[in-house]
């Protein structure tokens, strides 16, 4: 089977490069499924005040740290873009390990802290806002550690000078977790 | 050539990470909200309502930045903006067409009876807690 | 875009030196001719499930309580599983990868004159994902308890509680089969857009390409938009179902009427993603049978556009008598009817195609015109249920089952026999057998009105869905006349399917060979090979009109293929 890259694939309506109007794509249906998600955690928090005082026992700390980390970790991506840009595969694949280290980093603080909730007794079938709280949380983090995983094919490649306008798709697809995981600070922590 | 080179890119390097201090300044408002907005509440600006609007606001002008400088979506076609712009649109469609169902527990000639029932049910208990709690309640948020 | 004249040469062509081995080629393969085959002929597998399981209830129904040949004694909980399951399979696994997968993968590349889609690889993914599904679904009716019979639409507390629904494990895997399902389709929907978008021929504009790709690629996107919430949903019961948690649970915080919004949400486009690949087809077959352009593409396609927008807008009509609020059943009635205005717009459209056309009538144009003619039996008895007052009394009757068959069945299997007797001769090179093509036809046609007439009159007396034996209701079980009825025509389109499975293949085998251009049709597909080879052509085409320019003035032929230069005579 030969595996050439089919050829026709130079034309563009829009003047966007096929792989970036692909990662888009994604992001588009990524905003949908956790905006449902979303939707249906606002739609009970509202209707239900007594969640208010469940709510009160997440860590603010812990999630202001765990931004601080994603924070960071973006502009490492978008650092490693920078250098991708101008050519250097190796700078590249540098700042993508520092971001996929800052993935790591927010899954170790998030493990800790979700030891400490469980053994409080604030388990997932503990009450309506918690089976939020890890659902929403939860799904997250799958998202971070897919592209952790990707994250690490690409650097691989990028250190290689191969491909290096991946590096900037999956920058994308971070720059997107991180988001909502700006959006799911507010939700799960301040809003008690 | 490479010094310049390095120069520009550092120029470049320099807007990301003037992006990103901004965003930390952000958290930390957004951190501070709460905890402030007591003692700003005044008149029928309650407390709550400041914390919701440090918390959420803080946080569109977050996500902006990010998507603006980190996504690049401030010189990015016009059509991905749509399209995302489109997707968040359909996600308020949703909330709007749900509401009155799921977040309402009344309405036009109907009542949510198991919910009232577990609501009040959770809101005694947790009185009953606050009241007997005093002693050892905790004051951490 | 590239200039229009520089013709790009395929290096596949000259692969010929290293011979692949059948399961490089078949199996593993990343061409989305392959890959689009692959799906249609598990569709055709999961039809024939699909279409057994149809056989099983429907003869409980006539003949209640006697074992079904072939099958045995259905129980209460066997007949739940299998119109469940009937109902799943037909769309999940018949409808959308017969429609949008098979013929979205083998047409689109064809059709815009590119060698193949942009993500070859993630195109076999995401086929491999979606035989997985199939295959975790099949599981499931192997598996302790059975499968599950809480209904396609999985309503909690039912479908989250394995004490109301006896099918613990059958439940879940279902459930995981949905969810890897809609993965595979996400990933294919997105290389049909970005196909479309960027690898048209060099002087292929946005309305020069075949209308029925643009309707793939609408519905591609109609569910990339819809199907979120619904995924998110799917998360939440498979928690409840697993974990035990209790988002549908009123008892702990929870709203089982959520399930339903996120649900329909993506319900209600869902039928429109299925609808507009078959209108596509459709379209395609009018212009080539009669001979005759397109009546006003634009305006086809911005109502298709209008109607994808307007989908998502109406939901709720499927839960009318669920215990939403009023007032916004007020709301969705008002939507739910306008909705209907832009489709008989395009049936209009259609018919104005046809009209004073040289009209032949083969068998894909007579799957065509049989198309329009039952779809729209199908759109007009939904005004009964759009209309929230008479849905009322509709609402869960065989009213309801009649009505959404005069559409589905329409869709999903006259579009994919129009489809498979159009485009059969560029896929195998071989024609398929008229006469036989005709006998299927008629057999298929008449006994499909035959099984679901006599369910609308059933529906308007007051027959309700989901009941597995009406002889315990005394007011229905004097119509039991009328249900043996539409199990024997039921019997009688099974067996006329078995003409079409013989025609397909002895074609196969010594069919007569088909030719390049068999029907002198305009589309780029037309020009490759029958089939046409790994690459699609040796050289790519470039297109100079668009793809409906038939029977014009002052020319010889009676048909302008896109990708004959303008100032040339056209080749035979």
């Amino acid at each position: 089977m030969s595996m050439t890259k089919p050829i026709a694939t130079t034309r563009s309506a829009t003047g966007i490069p096929t792989g970036k109007l692909a990662v888009w794509w994604v992001i588009g249906s990524e905003i949908v499924i956790f905006g449902g998600l979303l939707a249906s955690y606002i739609l009970h928090r509202i209707g239900h005040p007594e969640w208010a005082e469940y709510a009160s026992h997440t860590n603010t700390w812990f999630g202001a740290a765990n931004t601080f980390v994603l924070l960071t970790s973006s502009l490492f991506a978008v650092l490693a873009h920078h250098a991708a840009e101008h050519g250097d595969g190796k700078k590249a694949a540098k700042w993508l390990l520092g971001t996929c280290g800052g993935g790591l980093l927010f899954l170790c603080i998030k493990a800790v802290e979700w030891t400490g909730e469980i053994q409080h007794g604030y388990t997932i079938t503990a009450n309506g806002f918690w089976q939020f709280y890890y659902t929403a949380a939860g799904l997250h983090a799958l998202h971070v550690i897919a592209g952790c995983i990707i994250m690490l094919i690409i650097a691989n490649e990028a250190r290689k000078n191969v491909e290096l306008h991946r590096v900037e798709l999956i920058g994308i697809y971070w720059h997107f977790v991180d988001i909502v995981w700006i959006f799911l600070f507010p939700l799960l922590y301040i809003a008690k | 050539m490479a010094e310049h080179q390095s120069h520009a890119d550092d120029h470049g390097q320099a807007h990301y990470v003037k992006i990103w201090a901004v965003l930390l300044v952000l958290l930390i408002l957004s951190v501070l909200g709460p905890i402030v907005a007591p003692h700003v509440a005044f008149g029928f600006l309650k407390a709550w309502m400041i914390t919701l609007m440090t918390a959420f606001g803080i946080a569109v002008v977050k996500a902006y930045l990010v998507a603006a400088n980190f996504m690049h979506l401030n010189v990015e076609k016009k059509y991905i903006s749509y399209l995302l712009a489109t997707m968040l649109t359909l996600m308020l469609l949703f909330f709007a067409g749900t509401a009155p169902d799921v977040m309402e527990h009344k309405g036009q000639n109907w009542e949510n009876v198991a919910a009232k029932a577990e609501v009040d049910q959770a809101l005694e208990s947790q009185n009953e807690a606050k009241a007997h709690g005093g002693d050892h309640g905790e004051a951490h948020h | 875009m590239a200039e229009a004249g520089t013709a790009v040469k395929t290096p596949h062509a000259h692969d010929t030196h290293h011979e692949q081995s059948f399961v490089s080629k078949y199996i593993f393969s990343t061409d989305h001719k392959i890959i689009g085959m692959q799906y249609m002929f598990t569709g055709i597998v999961m039809a024939l499930i699909g279409g057994y399981m149809s056989y099983a209830f429907r003869m409980q129904l006539a003949f209640p309580g006697q074992s079904v040949p072939g099958y045995g004694v259905v129980s209460q909980g066997e007949y739940n599983a299998l119109v469940t399951n009937h109902g799943t399979i037909m769309i999940f696994w018949v409808a959308m990868p017969m429609l949008i997968a098979a013929f979205g993968n083998y047409l689109i590349p064809l059709m815009i004159g590119a060698d193949d889609m942009v993500f070859p690889r993630i195109n076999r993914l995401s086929y491999q994902i979606f035989l997985i599904s199939a295959l975790i679904l099949i599981a499931s009716f192997f598996v302790p308890g059975g499968g599950f019979g809480g209904a396609w639409t999985a309503y909690p507390p039912l479908s989250a509680n394995a004490q109301y629904n006896l099918t613990p494990l059958g439940a879940t895997f279902w459930l995981v089969a949905v969810a890897l399902e809609f993965v595979a389709f996400l990933l294919g929907g997105i290389n049909f857009i970005t196909t479309l978008m960027n690898s048209r021929a060099p002087g292929m504009k946005m309305h020069d390409i075949p209308m029925v790709l643009w309707f793939i690629v609408i519905a591609s996107v109609l569910f990339m938009a819809s199907v979120g919430p619904l995924i998110a949903g799917a998360v939440m019961l498979f928690m409840d179902q697993v974990i035990g948690t209790g988002f549908f649970d009123p008892d702990r915080g929870g709203d089982p009427i959520l399930w339903q919004h996120l649900f329909w949400f993506f319900g209600h486009p869902e039928v429109y993603v299925v609808l507009l690949p078959a209108m596509g087809i459709v379209a395609e077959i009018i212009c080539t049978f009669s001979r005759k352009k397109l009546f006003n593409y634009k305006l086809i396609l911005y109502t298709a556009f209008a109607t994808g927008i307007i989908s998502f807008f109406v939901w709720a009509h499927h839960q009318f008598v669920a215990g939403i609020d009023p007032r916004m059943a007020n709301v969705f009635t008002i939507t739910t009817l306008i909705i209907s205005i832009p489709i008989a717009e395009m049936l209009f459209l259609y018919i104005a195609t046809l009209y004073g056309g040289s009209i032949r009538l083969t068998t894909p144009m007579l799957w065509a015109l049989s198309f329009i003619a039952e779809f729209l039996i199908g759109g007009i008895t939904g005004i009964f249920l759009g209309a929230s007052g008479s849905d009322i009394y509709f609402h869960d009757t065989y009213f309801v089952l009649a009505h959404f068959h005069y559409t589905f069945f329409p869709i999903a299997i006259i579009g994919f026999f129009a489809g498979i007797t159009y485009w059969f001769p560029k896929i195998f090179g071989k024609m398929m057998n008229e006469r036989l093509g005709k006998i299927h036809f008629w057999g298929t046609i008449i006994s499909f009105n035959l099984i679901f007439i006599p369910l609308f009159i059933l529906g308007a007396a007051g027959q309700h869905r989901r009941i597995y034996n009406f002889q315990n209701f005394p007011d229905l079980a004097g119509l039991q006349d009328l249900r043996v009825l539409a199990t024997s025509a039921l019997l009688v389109m099974l067996v006329f399917q078995a003409v079409f499975l013989f025609n397909f293949v002895t074609s196969l085998i010594k069919g007569k060979p088909a030719g390049k251009n068999p029907w002198k049709a305009n589309t780029l597909e037309w020009t490759a090979e029958s089939p046409p080879p790994h690459g699609n052509w040796p050289e790519l085409p470039n297109c100079y009109r668009g793809p409906y320019e038939y029977s014009v003035p002052g020319r010889d032929e009676d048909y302008w293929p896109q990708d004959v230069p303008p100032d040339t005579a056209p080749a035979e």
